[in-house]
């Protein structure tokens, strides 16, 4: 308990990360992205709910709707990954587990990125 | 991880009954966090009874009634009674304010009275506030300047003085600081919504010609985005300020100094 640091010593810490300021600005620029094409995404699946492979492909044959479809993906995984960021360093105390669990976090994100932007190129292009 | 129930050894007992209602007069319970340093027991919550009709009108007052009258251990700090101290903060029916400004008539039924939550006790209702004092010291709260000091004051105008409306007032009482969960998490490197407000009063302050390195200073993702807009600081200020919109102020400025 007693350490013989300061108080000051302690909240000081390891100095200010002079950053934050990204972050907090590229999840309020992708909630924003977020909106118009999450009403696109719901608005698709209205429109193909109970189509077949065949005529979703087509849709996303279309450029307009499989380019959408990709951002949406991005902007929602970079949300995904910043907001499940604010969480790990709220809660995990430990350095070792929030560093292990934040890494975590990006691998797990870019991997669901990635399947789901294959999934639309393969869909959209047909093959 | 962080904890969310108490250590063993902080779970809270039931603890004595120091009197009844007796005759006559407006009786009202009191239930009261007890917690002793020098004792291996854990805390336990006391229950008194006080005529509010031979009491004044303010928590504060039962407390010093119960203090004086009925049990000469009961611990808390308390000292001008007129809320611009802050001496007196703590829960009182779950809600962190100063006992001194928060009157018995506010509040239905049994008074229970906890020490500010989410910070070591020193005794009973008094909590260890050296880490929340420190924060603000490293805040650094003064005004700092680098040109040569006029032979009278820093001249400020009317309309810059008036932008430190709303937070000039704050005591430190850690009401908000101590009602913020973000704060309850990391009390270690999130500097809370009392310093913060304190913070942006010297951003904002048209005399101080150390803003940047305020602002650098703040830049953190402990410091100062640790701040969730919960607005918990707003709502239990017993001042009523707005610490979540110091801090939604901070935020805005980090960003208008990068575009």
């Amino acid at each position: 308990m007693a350490d013989m640091r300061t108080p000051l010593n302690k909240v000081r810490g390891l100095g200010s990360a002079k950053e934050g300021a990204d972050h907090f600005w590229r999840q309020r620029v992708s909630a924003l992205a977020n909106i118009p094409l999450t009403l696109f995404l719901v608005a698709t699946i209205a429109l193909l709910a109970g189509k077949d492979h065949a005529q979703v492909a087509a849709y996303l044959g279309s450029p307009l709707a499989a380019i959408a479809m990709l951002a949406l993906i991005v902007s929602a995984t970079v949300h995904m990954r910043l907001g499940m960021q604010v969480i790990i360093e709220d809660y995990v105390n430990g350095e070792g587990a929030k560093i292990l669990t934040l890494v975590a976090n990006t691998f797990f994100t870019i991997m669901v990125g990635l399947a789901c932007v294959y999934a639309i190129i393969k869909l959209s292009l047909g093959s | 991880m962080v904890e969310f129930t108490l250590p063993k050894n902080s779970k809270i007992t039931e603890g004595k009954t120091w009197n009844k209602p007796r005759g006559k007069g407006d009786w009202r319970e009191f239930r009261v966090y007890r917690w002793c340093p020098e004792t291996q027991d854990n805390p336990r919550v006391d229950t008194y009874a006080v005529n509010l009709e031979d009491c004044g009108p303010m928590v504060l007052d039962a407390l010093i009634k119960i203090k004086s009258d009925i049990d000469p251990t009961l611990t808390f700090r308390r000292s001008c009674r007129e809320g611009i101290c802050g001496s007196c903060a703590m829960n009182i029916d779950g809600s962190n304010t100063l006992a001194c400004t928060r009157g018995m008539d506010e509040i239905r039924g049994t008074v229970k009275i906890y020490p500010l939550p989410h910070q070591q006790v020193v005794k009973d209702l008094v909590p260890d506030l050296t880490n929340f004092f420190a924060q603000h010291r490293s805040i650094q709260p003064w005004l700092q300047t680098e040109t040569t000091e006029p032979p009278n004051e820093w001249k400020q105008s009317r309309e810059d003085r008036e932008k430190l409306d709303g937070l000039y007032e704050c005591i430190l009482c850690a009401c908000c600081s101590t009602s913020c969960p973000s704060y309850w998490w990391n009390p270690d490197r999130y500097l809370g919504p009392a310093v913060l407000l304190q913070a942006y009063r010297w951003v904002i302050d048209s005399r101080d010609e150390a803003t940047g390195e305020r602002l650098d200073n703040l830049e953190d993702p402990f410091r100062l985005y640790r701040c969730h807009t919960i607005l918990n600081c707003s709502k239990a200020c017993p001042k009523g300020l707005n610490p979540a919109r110091a801090i939604a102020e901070l935020k805005k400025m980090m960003i208008e100094r990068r575009y």
